[in-house]
């Protein structure tokens, strides 16, 4: 019961972009397509999931003054682990991606997941934990690339879904369009949020 | 080309034209976050440039001498986060040590640093990067580029941090307020920011 109440809650309740609003440059660098935002979250997924095991296995036997460094070094090598199995089994992904593949050992959700929770939890609700985050934050990615694919090619997941006579809003898919996306998803959230109270 | 004017146009790209912030997505989060006032926005900035060229300078020299010499280029993610937390952790003892009133006001700054992605960011792009006859980045072009690019990421913090103030005084719909109309900002000075790039939408 427990176990799945931590699984869940990463994806709504407590989910890491729109509600926590942590690790900001992975979203709004690689939502411009679908497939990015999803070979993105996996990855993160993975590293979360892998980071959360291992943090809270070793939390008895980490002095706390220096367990950032130990996180880091944790997360730092699982990252690694996916550069390199990204590298050999879907290269095209991993060029998209670029530099934001390396760049999840500084995204803010992992470590703040290692110390908010794993550190603090035994083995399986970490698992849970890492899980649940991890869909949350593939879920949004997935929610702001769909918005911005759509306005801004006319796709989505590279199928074409509005009619040809759309004329692409090119914008959307570049740097402001990101920016813009965000910003008003934040805003109708927040809406939805006040209405409820 | 003379090697000054590869240096004004590197200081160029950094600075407008692929800007950390508005064009590549890095250091968003203290972008986002440390822009409410400005004068820690400012203290936030100076550190940044700081921390961004020393980091700049360590990690190539352990890039060329350590990984690349024995041939153990696929723990760079490891090694440049390794450099770049200790040495902000070395930096923050020695500014604690040597100049207690920097201290008092970088200080606190510091140890979000090394969870800035813009550090980690410059280092490994530093690593990829080509001058213009071709060649890759020597040990002077990987700090500059350290440099400016933190000078490029401290400009947009500071524009930022200015208009944030300002806005607090204004009306707006109560759902807006906070990050979304900072993102929404974010957005139209990046608009504004792709004319530097000659680009048309």
């Amino acid at each position: 019961m427990n176990f799945f109440k931590e699984l869940t809650k990463g994806i709504i309740k407590e989910n890491p972009i729109f509600v926590i609003v942590l690790g900001m440059c992975p979203t709004l660098a690689v939502t411009t397509s679908v497939k990015n935002a999803i070979g993105m979250g996996l990855a993160a997924t993975f590293v979360l999931l892998c980071s959360n095991i291992i943090i809270s296995l070793i939390k008895d036997i980490t002095p706390s003054s220096i367990r950032i460094p130990v996180y880091v070094v944790v997360i730092a090598a699982f990252v690694s682990v996916v550069n390199m199995l990204m590298e050999a089994y879907v290269p095209a992904l991993h060029k998209s991606l670029g530099l934001f593949i390396p760049l999840i050992v500084v995204n803010c959700i992992i470590l703040g997941r290692a110390e908010a929770f794993a550190s603090k939890n035994n083995v399986i609700m970490s698992a849970a934990d890492g899980i649940g985050m991890g869909l949350g934050f593939t879920l949004s990615l997935m929610v702001v690339s769909t918005i911005r694919e759509l306005l801004g090619a006319g796709t989505w997941l590279g199928i074409k879904i509005l009619p040809a006579t759309y004329d692409p809003m090119l914008v959307a898919i570049l740097a402001p369009g990101a920016f813009l996306t965000l910003g008003f998803l934040m805003a109708i959230l927040s809406m939805v949020k006040e209405k409820k109270q | 080309m003379t090697y000054l004017g590869e240096i004004f146009v590197m200081a160029m790209t950094a600075i407008f034209i692929q800007n950390f912030i508005l064009s590549r997505f890095l250091g968003l989060c203290p972008y986002l976050g440390v822009s409410k006032k400005l004068d820690s926005a400012i203290g936030m900035g100076l550190a940044v440039i700081f921390v961004m060229t020393l980091a700049s300078a360590f990690c190539y020299l352990i890039d060329i001498f350590l990984l690349r010499r024995f041939g153990l280029e696929y723990l760079q993610t490891i090694a440049f986060i390794l450099t770049i937390a200790a040495l902000v952790q070395f930096v923050e003892m020695v500014i604690q040590k040597n100049a207690p009133a920097l201290y008092k006001s970088l200080g606190v700054f510091l140890p979000l640093i090394t969870t800035n992605c813009a550090v980690l960011g410059v280092a490994i792009l530093n690593t990829g990067m080509l001058r213009s006859d071709g060649t890759a980045y020597n040990f002077l072009d990987s700090v500059l580029n350290g440099f400016f690019s933190g000078v490029g990421f401290t400009l947009m913090l500071l524009a930022m941090a200015g208009i944030r103030m300002r806005l607090e005084m204004v009306e707006m719909p109560k759902s807006m307020k906070g990050m979304p109309i900072a993102l929404i900002l974010a957005g139209t000075m990046a608009l504004a920011f792709y004319g530097f790039m000659g680009f048309k939408i």
